[in-house]
């Protein structure tokens, strides 16, 4: 050994370099964590802004008596209206192809504002009427930059005649990004400029609601049962293994089980947010009563004794003085499974919650689709304007996700330590 | 006599005395915080070499503290900070340039309670020697290993089971285990932090034996809460109160005219 | 003071008591039994489709068969109309990005276990252990989207930049976002499990002069090892059940082969894919779906039991 406790000897540097090392291996594999995190995130986040925005392009309509039948206004052909215009626009475009191509310019949307404009305000027709359309999702992306022209592949591509007719758009300043709201409210579609996620919204807030209706009383009353009046017995061990158990089998097979029994054997109706709630209801049951029990443990024994001290029955004691008071830490476990089961989607397939929804839905037992559904459909279509949509969609759900996780958090700093 | 007069008076007596016969380990000053908690109060105090010294005083007075100081196990506690000096072999060991590393090898700990590694007896001996690199083959180390068991007085009783696990000994045993843990590595000092707590009679009077055997070679700083141990085994004895060192000085004088009322009335069971 | 009267009332509203209670009673274990009911009905439903599949199919072609492709007849008399339905493929892609994932998260999660519980301070811990636990926390759909949309092209580019032949659907995305999902999983387990370890070992360690991460490496690991363990097989059982990440980013070719930069399939892909668009309930095709969820029910399950047995043993040992 040396003599002196400062001389540091090679063998001793050895080993505190291997000590730096291995410091730095924890700090790195953090960092690589968190990197992912941050990286993921924010390129999804970045993608999907754009969708916030929407290209639109301003068009003269002329609303031509001759067209417009005025005591069946609905029946009108808007559409071709819409054509004269662009028609009009460009005066010079005559073959037959390039003219569908013009037509293409805006979105198929287009004919159905004008109808709703005229049937607001019939005295309309016969003037001119300056109207601003979704323009079509390649020109969206064009617009937003995110294709140059003649670059995107397939029958998609930005000709040099639709670029000059864009470019005159833009000259007169008739073509414009505005605020999507249209993304918010309305359902799903094949169009991409048109596709929203209100009606994947509401299936999924139809689905938890179900689901929550179901394992929260549920859940509560068995981890109730569990820690406070179960004897310690054979049984009683079998059903926490089960718990236990069942909180950790694939989300999947929940779905196996919503198919075979609440739709081939129940006859329930399928694709609906009722089936989807049961199904995610069995699936958080455990997360549920899990949290709930250990609620109820953080509750002090001499709340019990105190109740029954003064001679309330066991039942009164838990239900009066007990359970009120493991309530928030119970709301807190449920909150977190909600936020589980919102984020969803493998055992929503197997009960066909993947239907292409465009009405929004309003009630619990017509088809819907959830909100991760939705996300896992579009990252599926070809289009590059679909890619926004997803992202934009991503972030939607991880929004709800925060929220609901501030709640649980909030929920929990404002009732610990009460006791 | 007023306490500060009669500590520097302590000081200086058992300082010359410590002197002659060379102390190994010398305090200068010491105080140690835990956060604002001051656990002891300007502690100086010298450790001969090649002998038994025992740490007594009522619980909660600043043993354990001043003993992990002395190895600097304090460390590990973040609210633990140390002033003054500490000497070990002439060397400040709260010295920026000090290997923590380096010093516990030097001065080993056996804690109150056994703490046998999940390991064979024969690797809970081997650790110390195989982080350090102490040896260069495998017959040395076992060599090693053999010596040291011998030494802490387990051989006999394990020799045919190295490769069992070290927590299957009984408490007396894995105590010695610990100990032959400790001397594989030749440290110059063994801090015994109430080894024997937890032991019956017998086991006690084997560690004791041991600890008496070992102090040729090394030298040995226990902290015991039992007189008659202490008596027995210590050639020079500390006596703790409240953060400070009341008294120290040979065992036997410690024992029969303590020069504080305070010692006395703990030897004698007042107080503690 | 209570008269008789008063008396006879009071005991037959305690009485009436006593029936409610022993309602709310009767409805408590009820909802307990829900759980039991749960597991029931997913043994039942599954092994009763699977029996189903199983006269179509004959287990041993099902269990050692080496070929996946679960055509459907076209014409009633076509030759091979049945579709072959081995489930080796299946079975081996499963474990093969499992087995990614594992090398992924295994490294990750217990490095940054370690560095939380032993190196970092409260404040580090209090603010990383949260952001890990989000890693956790965000859908697989969002993990199966970044994978097929950056990763996969990712490895590709980098592939093919180094003359290798990558799919674009290949293993290895799939099995790399997996892996970072489940490193929380691994690293909360392991956090608590080296927690759980005695201050006395760190402390006879480091008295003898042994660096803080040999202290780890050589006391604190081979403790805390069969809690470790039990976190890992946690970790690996949520690997081969995971559902969005495979579907989204592994794609369908079921493919015999252990190369991570080839195109496989999983179990539950499959199942997504048999069970999803229009299906004909009594087709050989649609049940093998359910054949395939016992399978994973099965092997999900003896891993469960097995971590949850050796988690729950290592806990009693230190209690
Ligand atoms: N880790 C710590 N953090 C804060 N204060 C501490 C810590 N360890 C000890 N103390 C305080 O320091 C003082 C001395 O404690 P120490 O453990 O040294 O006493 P002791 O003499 O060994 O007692 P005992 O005989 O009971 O072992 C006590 O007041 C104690 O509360
Ligand atoms: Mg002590």
């Amino acid at each position: 050994m040396t003599d002196s406790f400062t001389q540091l000897t090679p063998e001793l540097r050895r080993r505190h370099r291997a000590e730096f090392r291995f410091q730095w291996a924890g700090r790195l594999a953090i960092l690589i964590a968190i990197g992912f995190l941050v990286v993921m995130v924010s390129s999804i986040a970045v993608l999907g802004v754009g969708a916030l925005q929407q290209t639109h392009i301003k068009l003269n309509v002329f609303l031509d008596p001759a067209q417009i039948d005025t005591n069946s206004l609905k029946e009108a052909d808007y559409g071709r209206l819409v054509k004269s215009a662009l028609k009009a626009r460009f005066p010079d475009v005559s073959k037959r192809r390039d003219r569908r191509k013009l037509y293409g310019l805006i979105s198929s949307e287009a004919a159905f504002t004008l109808r709703e404009k005229v049937v607001q305000d019939p005295s309309l027709v016969g003037k001119t009427l300056k109207l601003w359309v979704i323009a079509s999702d390649d020109v969206d992306m064009l617009i937003k930059g995110h294709v140059s022209s003649g670059a995107a592949g397939g029958e998609h591509r930005i000709s040099d005649m639709e670029m000059r007719w864009i470019d005159e758009f833009r000259k007169s300043g008739d073509i414009e990004t505005r605020f999507n709201s249209r993304f918010f409210w309305s359902g799903d579609s094949r169009e991409p400029e048109l596709a929203g996620i209100m009606s994947a919204l509401m299936g999924s807030v139809f689905s938890l609601l179900v689901c929550f209706a179901l394992s929260f009383p549920v859940g509560i009353m068995a981890a109730i049962y569990l820690e406070e009046f179960a004897p310690k017995n054979r049984w009683n061990d079998l059903i926490e293994v089960n718990i236990n158990n069942l909180a950790a089998v694939p989300s999947i097979v929940f779905g196996l089980l919503g198919l075979a029994v609440f739709l081939n054997t129940f006859g329930l109706p399928r694709s609906s947010p009722l089936v989807g709630g049961m199904v995610l209801a069995l699936m958080t049951l455990p997360t549920i009563i899990i949290a709930s029990r250990a609620a109820l443990r953080a509750v002090p024994p001499s709340i019990r004794e105190a109740a029954l001290g003064i001679g309330a029955s066991p039942i009164q004691s838990t239900f009066h003085h007990v359970a009120p008071l493991a309530l928030p830490g119970m709301l807190t476990g449920a909150i977190i499974g909600m936020a589980r089961a919102l984020g969803e989607t493998a055992p929503l397939l197997m009960i066909g919650m993947v239907a292409f929804i465009v009405d929004v839905p309003t009630s619990f037992v017509e088809p819907a689709t959830a909100l991760p559904v939705q996300i896992f459909l579009w990252a599926d279509s070809p289009e590059r304007a679909f890619l926004e949509k997803t992202s934009a969609a991503i972030i939607v759900l991880l929004v709800f996700l925060v929220l609901m996780n501030i709640a649980a958090i909030v929920i929990r700093r404002k009732f610990e330590n009460r006791f | 006599m007023s306490t500060p007069e009669l500590k520097q008076q302590v000081y200086a007596e058992n300082h010359a005395e410590a002197q002659a016969i060379h102390p190994i380990i010398s305090a200068r000053n010491v105080s140690v915080f835990y956060g604002e908690n001051k656990a002891l109060n300007d502690l100086s105090l010298d450790v001969p070499a090649n002998q038994v010294t025992s740490l007594i005083g009522p619980s909660g007075c600043g043993k354990t503290t001043f003993l992990r100081c002395l190895n600097r196990m304090n460390d590990l506690i973040d609210i633990c900070r140390v002033e003054g000096e500490i000497l070990v072999a002439d060397q400040d060991i709260y010295d920026p340039a000090v290997d923590v590393v380096t010093l516990r090898a030097h001065v080993g700990m056996v804690f109150q309670k056994a703490n046998p590694f999940p390991k064979s007896i024969f690797e809970n001996v081997a650790y110390g020697l195989r982080i350090h690199g102490l040896t260069n083959s495998k017959s040395e180390l076992e060599g090693r290993v053999e010596h040291s068991l011998k030494r802490a007085g387990l051989w006999a009783e394990v020799s045919d089971r190295l490769d069992h696990s070290g927590t299957g000994l009984s408490g007396g045993q894995q105590q010695r285990l610990c100990i032959a843990r400790t001397i594989a590595v030749e440290p110059r000092v063994i801090l015994m932090d109430e080894t024997c707590s937890a032991l019956d009679p017998i086991a006690t009077a084997k560690i004791e034996e041991l600890m008496d055997e070992l102090r040729e070679k090394f030298t040995i700083i226990i902290v015991t809460h039992s007189m008659h141990q202490a008596a027995r085994v210590s050639q020079h004895t500390a006596f703790f109160h409240m953060g400070e060192l009341v008294e120290h000085g040979r065992t036997e004088q410690i024992f029969t005219s303590p020069r504080d009322k305070r010692t006395e009335s703990y030897i004698t069971g007042r107080i503690g | 003071m209570i008269n008789g009267d008063d008396f006879a009332i009071s005991i037959r509203q305690s009485r009436r008591l006593k029936w409610g209670e022993r309602a709310i009673q009767l409805f408590m274990i009820s909802c307990s039994l829900v759980a039991v009911a749960v597991t029931i009905g997913i043994v039942f439903s599954l092994v009763f489709e699977s029996y189903r599949f199983f006269q179509f199919v004959p287990v041993y072609d099902f269990l050692f068969g080496l070929e996946w492709s679960p055509q459907t007849a076209i014409r009633e008399d076509q030759v091979g109309a049945n579709g072959s339905f081995g489930a080796i493929p299946l079975i081996t892609g499963t474990l093969l990005i499992s087995a990614i994932a594992m090398a992924v998260a295994t490294p990750l999660g217990l490095a940054s276990a370690i560095y939380l519980a032993e190196y970092a301070g409260k404040r580090t811990r209090d603010v990383v252990k949260p952001v890990l636990e989000i890693l956790a926390g965000i859908p697989t759909v969002v993990y199966g989207f970044f994978a097929a949309l950056m990763i996969a092209p990712f490895i590709r580019m980098t592939g093919t930049d180094m003359g290798l032949e990558v799919a674009s659907e290949s293993a290895l995305a799939a099995g790399l976002a997996m892996g970072i999902m489940i490193v929380p999983l691994i690293s909360s387990l392991s956090d608590d499990v080296i927690n759980a370890v005695p201050q006395s070992l760190r402390d006879a360690s480091l008295g003898l002069g042994a660096t803080h991460s040999e202290t780890i490496r050589r006391v604190i690991l081979p403790a805390a090892t069969p809690g470790i363990a039990g976190s890992l097989l946690l970790a690996t059982s949520t690997a081969i059940g995971e559902t969005m990440i495979v579907v989204m980013a592994a794609g369908l070719a079921a493919n015999l082969t252990a190369n991570p930069l080839e195109a496989v399939t999983t179990i539950t892909a499959q199942i997504v894919s048999l069970l999803t668009g229009d299906q004909e309930f009594d087709s050989a095709k649609t049940l093998s779906a359910f054949a395939l969820g016992l399978l994973l029910f099965c092997i999900t399950l003896l891993l469960n039991v097995a971590a949850l047995k050796i988690v729950k043993h290592y806990r009693e040992q230190y209690d």
